[in-house]
């Protein structure tokens, strides 16, 4: 099928909703193709292809709401699914707030061309994916005789989508992503520490090199031999930009503006506030070409905006959508994240390291959570124990605990160096004084 | 996106499958002429095959095809999922969800080397050309002749009374409405509160190249409630979630009592938690979820896939000994109507409880098929996967120790300053190097033998083969979780559950305040 084909198809489901009593209707067709392959000892250990299809209905029957998914596409079958979905609709209780987005709202259809695809996807040859996972892991394996087990991986995804709705928007998208990466294991006494890295691109030409690939991910397992916990403490936190991402979502979630309806948010009553160090400006941007969370529309056809979240520590906005910004009267605004960049600082992760007296660098989480009602958190951590500038030794086992509201306000610095494989392009990342607990 | 490689186990509650209306599926109204009958637990073979609308000539074509290319092994997985999901919010049943999967996923094996492909069209073209795609990883040329099938003898750990897809959306309203009353009466206290109700049903057909063919039909039924409270200006949130193999009838008065009671006590109990001190702290978990102590500790681990790559600190363990003799720590698939169950596992292999740890000494691990034939042993019924979309894995089911040798109130008096663990939210495991997290979402310090102040908000870090050696009580009060626990690995989730009489550990890391 082609993204016409499904537009004219989401036309007639969402006609065909309206006729079985539906008052207004929002429907969206996916299609994605994706490779993955995993190598180990230059050998093929997995490789799987496939194609897989969504078909994904919001149903408003006056003012009562609710949303089907299939991955059965033939009409025949649909028109049973859409009036049986229809039907069970009205037993809901209805809800005011519960309307299709306004029509201002949406795309004014002059869109920018987001280079989200790469036209050169069906050229990819077969051969060359496979030759990526090989090299990847033949490099990793290399690095070290230290080194007891290697995964080289690649992946590539095809995606089109469209979306249509019963008050006038039409829109669609298609998009290709390239993944490769390694995992290396190495042998530590009774313990086999892992590492990892992964890179990608919405273009195959702009993939990361194996080189590359292999080397961080290999240094990654390396570094942790010897790696111990250390005194429990108040130490300075520099965490990388790779690991940094984390953190945000102590105040994502908390800035949806369900959250804030549920009152489940600390954030609650703080726009125009502080809630974090001025060093913190965090910028929502679809538009940026070839970015992971780029796009013109979201998910509920609202035009994709560049928007300041976060302005030198002042909560600007809330992450609005449709439903939740009706209820709170907030016009809404795009939902959830696209693209996360920060304002950037002037180093990087070296130069911060050598104004550190007493710290961690931390460069990867291990579990744990965040409370968004309270702001209270804690997550396990590895890193590096850091002394007088220089890094002394790894570290792991060990906790780091506190409060959102408090954690945010001990940002020290922020680093010039954006993470570019995440659609969260974060910085290094510089608290003081966090509460560390190990021995 | 990829990036998860490494990041794969990891374990989380609470998790509301995807959405719900109560309508009937597409397959089984068109190939019934009566209401009931083909629904549910008692379909037969034939059933499923014309559940699906193929037939066994049809499997073994695509199996040929499978192996049309040198590869030694070829499985072939058919599934169709119904979900749904009714929502209250704001005291309104305002929000339902329903989902619909079909499809089929071929694998082709070539010693130890997966190929796989999958095709959400039952023609046999489409599946003859999701097997040619899969049959890719072998790469010489074979005719293979059809085998016979036969299907075993299935056990069914799971019977229930009504089949979901025979329960209206107006039949699950009135338990959400009962529940949110409930819970606002309960405490003044409480300003808003989440009820929802998800229930999962799910069609599978297996055959493969060695013959086996087997089917199961595994239903799943869950209510959450999700509560704040507020008092004095400060907020807490917290809730309870029963999960499990159930039909509606598991929902009683009783359930639907203990669901508001313990949301609304969860939450309001908050209000007294402090942190405790950062550091190494003797630790008593209590009987129950904080089973999650062995998914993370030595579950994941354990996980054969893991140990024949060498990558797994219990790479080299089984035979040793490594807990004391009154620890034994199984992984069961074959708990009544619990969470993790299976009647047959995703490569039609049986089910069965496996022993982990047997009286302190490891004994082994948890196979798939793949490392069952690598290691010389009979598989486990470990092998599981998410959907049809997805390549089976070693994966956990019911993960639980066996009761020991002493009593709660014996356990927690041995404490002179440690906390008390009862609620988790989620863990993670690094399993090469073996540090295993989980998150405390509260619980009590334990001060001078007794439980004083309530914590809340904590993680908790170890390493796994230390906290086996460092299980130094037991109790003789096992007890299983009851909530929506999901395991994720490699990008796929599988429901699972897990156990614990109450434990003492003698030091891990908790997250904490330091003076």
């Amino acid at each position: 099928m082609t993204n016409k084909e499904r537009k004219e198809l989401a036309q007639w489901a969402v006609d065909f909703a309206q006729t079985k009593g539906a008052s207004e209707v929002a429907a969206s067709i996916s299609n994605s193709r994706s490779v993955e392959i995993e190598v180990r000892e230059q050998k093929v250990d997995k490789i799987k292809e496939s194609t897989e299809n969504g078909l994904y209905l919001q149903i408003y029957r006056d003012n009562k709401y609710s949303g089907h998914s299939t991955n059965n596409l033939k009409k025949k079958e649909l028109e049973k699914f859409i009036s049986e979905a229809v039907e069970a609709t009205k037993y809901l209780t209805a809800d005011e707030f519960r309307t299709l987005p306004d029509p201002g709202l949406y795309p004014s259809g002059d869109y920018s061309d987001l280079q989200l695809k790469d036209d050169n996807y069906n050229k990819v040859d077969p051969e060359k994916r496979l030759e990526i996972a090989m090299e990847i892991e033949r490099l990793a394996r290399a690095q070290s005789d230290k080194i007891i087990s290697a995964t080289g991986g690649y992946s590539d995804d095809y995606s089109e989508s469209v979306r249509v709705h019963s008050n006038g928007f039409i829109g669609e998208r298609v998009s290709t992503s390239f993944w490769a990466g390694a995992e290396v294991t190495v042998k530590d006494g009774d313990a086999r520490p892992e590492g990892y890295h992964w890179g990608g691109a919405r273009h195959f030409s702009e993939m990361p090199k194996p080189e590359e690939l292999s080397q961080r991910a290999a240094q990654d397992a390396l570094q942790r031999i010897g790696q111990t916990k250390i005194n429990s403490g108040k130490y300075d936190m520099l965490v990388d930009n790779r690991t940094v991402a984390r953190l945000l979502y102590m105040f994502v979630g908390p800035m949806s503006a369900r959250s804030l309806q549920q009152k489940s948010s600390y954030l609650e009553g703080m726009l125009n506030q502080s809630i974090a160090s001025p060093l913190l400006t965090v910028i929502d941007d679809p538009t940026i070409p070839k970015g992971f969370g780029s796009r013109h529309y979201n998910n509920e056809g609202l035009a994709a905006k560049k928007r300041v979240m976060i302005e030198k520590g002042v909560l600007k906005q809330y992450y609005v959508d449709n439903y939740y910004g009706k209820k709170l009267g907030m016009t809404p605004n795009g939902g959830y994240p696209s693209n996360v960049v920060f304002e950037l600082g002037k180093r990087d992760k070296e130069a911060m390291t050598r104004d550190i007296k007493n710290g961690i660098l931390v460069t990867s989480f291990n579990g744990g959570n965040s409370n968004g009602t309270t702001g209270d958190f804690s997550f396990g951590v590895s890193g590096f124990l850091i002394e007088n500038g220089q890094i002394v030794k790894p570290v792991n086992e060990m906790n780091i605990s506190g409060n959102a509201k408090e954690f945010w306000q001990q940002l020290a610095e922020v680093g010039n160096d954006a993470y570019a494989y995440s659609s969260m392009k974060c910085p290094t990342m510089l608290f003081t004084e966090i509460d560390f607990s190990g021995i | 996106m990829k990036a998860c490689i490494n990041r794969r186990d990891f374990l989380k509650t609470g998790a509301v499958t995807a959405a719900g209306v109560a309508i009937l599926p597409q397959f089984l109204a068109q190939c019934t002429s009566g209401p009931a009958q083909v629904t549910g637990g008692n379909l037969s073979l034939n059933d499923y095959l014309s559940h699906f609308g193929v037939t066994q000539e049809m499997i073994q074509q695509v199996i040929a095809q499978g192996l049309s290319k040198g590869g030694d092994y070829c499985d072939v997985y058919f599934q169709h999922v119904i979900g749904n999901y009714i929502g209250l919010e704001d005291n309104a049943v305002n929000r339902a969800y329903s989902d619909v999967s079909f499809g089929v996923g071929i694998r082709v094996l070539k010693g130890d080397q997966t190929g796989y492909s999958f095709s959400e069209e039952i023609t046999i073209e489409a599946m003859k050309s999701a097997a040619r795609t899969a049959a890719n990883i072998a790469t010489s040329s074979a005719k293979v002749a059809p085998v016979a099938f036969e299907s075993p003898k299935l056990p069914n750990y799971y019977t229930i009374k009504t089949p979901w897809e025979e329960v209206s959306i107006n039949e699950k309203i009135p338990y959400l409405q009962k529940i949110n009353e409930k819970v606002f009466a309960q405490d003044k206290r409480i300003i808003k509160s989440n009820v929802s109700f998800s229930d999962e049903t799910s069609y599978v057909l297996f055959a493969n190249s060695e013959g086996t063919l087997t089917y199961d039909y595994l239903p799943m039924g869950q209510i959450g409630v999700s509560c704040t409270a507020e008092q004095n200006g400060q907020k807490e949130q917290n809730g309870f979630n029963l999960s499990g193999r159930n039909g509606i009838e598991f929902f009683s008065p009783e359930a639907v009592d203990r669901l508001a009671n313990e949301a609304v006590k969860r939450t309001v109990d908050l209000f007294d938690a402090v942190k405790p001190k950062a550091g190494e702290l003797p630790v008593v978990l209590a009987a129950g979820s904080s089973g999650i102590l062995l998914h993370e500790a030595i579950g994941h681990g354990m996980e054969a896939d893991f140990n024949r790559k060498g990558t797994s600190i219990f790479s080299d363990k089984i035979g040793k000994k490594v807990a004391n003799d009154f620890v034994t720590i199984v992984d069961d698939g074959t708990n009544a109507n619990i969470r993790g169950s299976i009647n047959v596992d995703d490569e039609g292999n049986a089910s069965e409880c496996t022993y982990l740890v047997e009286n302190g000494t490891m004994n082994s691990y948890l196979h798939d098929r793949i490392s069952a034939k690598h290691y010389g042993v009979t598989p486990t019924g470990n092998g599981r996967r998410e959907s049809f979309r997805h390549i089976p894995l070693p994966r956990m089911r019911n993960t639980y120790m066996l009761p020991g040798p002493h009593k709660k109130d014996e356990i927690i008096e041995t404490v002179k300053y440690g906390i008390y663990a009862d609620s988790f939210t989620n863990g993670q495991v690094m399993i090469g190097a073996g540090d295993f997290t989980f998150y405390v979402k509260s619980g009590y310090l334990i001060e001078d033998g007794k439980l004083t102040r309530p914590i809340k908000d904590i993680n908790i870090i170890g390493n796994g083969p230390q906290v086996l050696k460092d299980i130094e009580m037991v109790g003789d009060d096992l007890k299983m979780a009851e909530g929506g626990w999901t395991c994720g690995k490699n990008g796929q989730g599988v429901p699972v559950s897990q156990g614990l009489p109450t434990v003492k550990v003698s030091k891990i890391t908790v997250g904490g305040v330091n003076a």
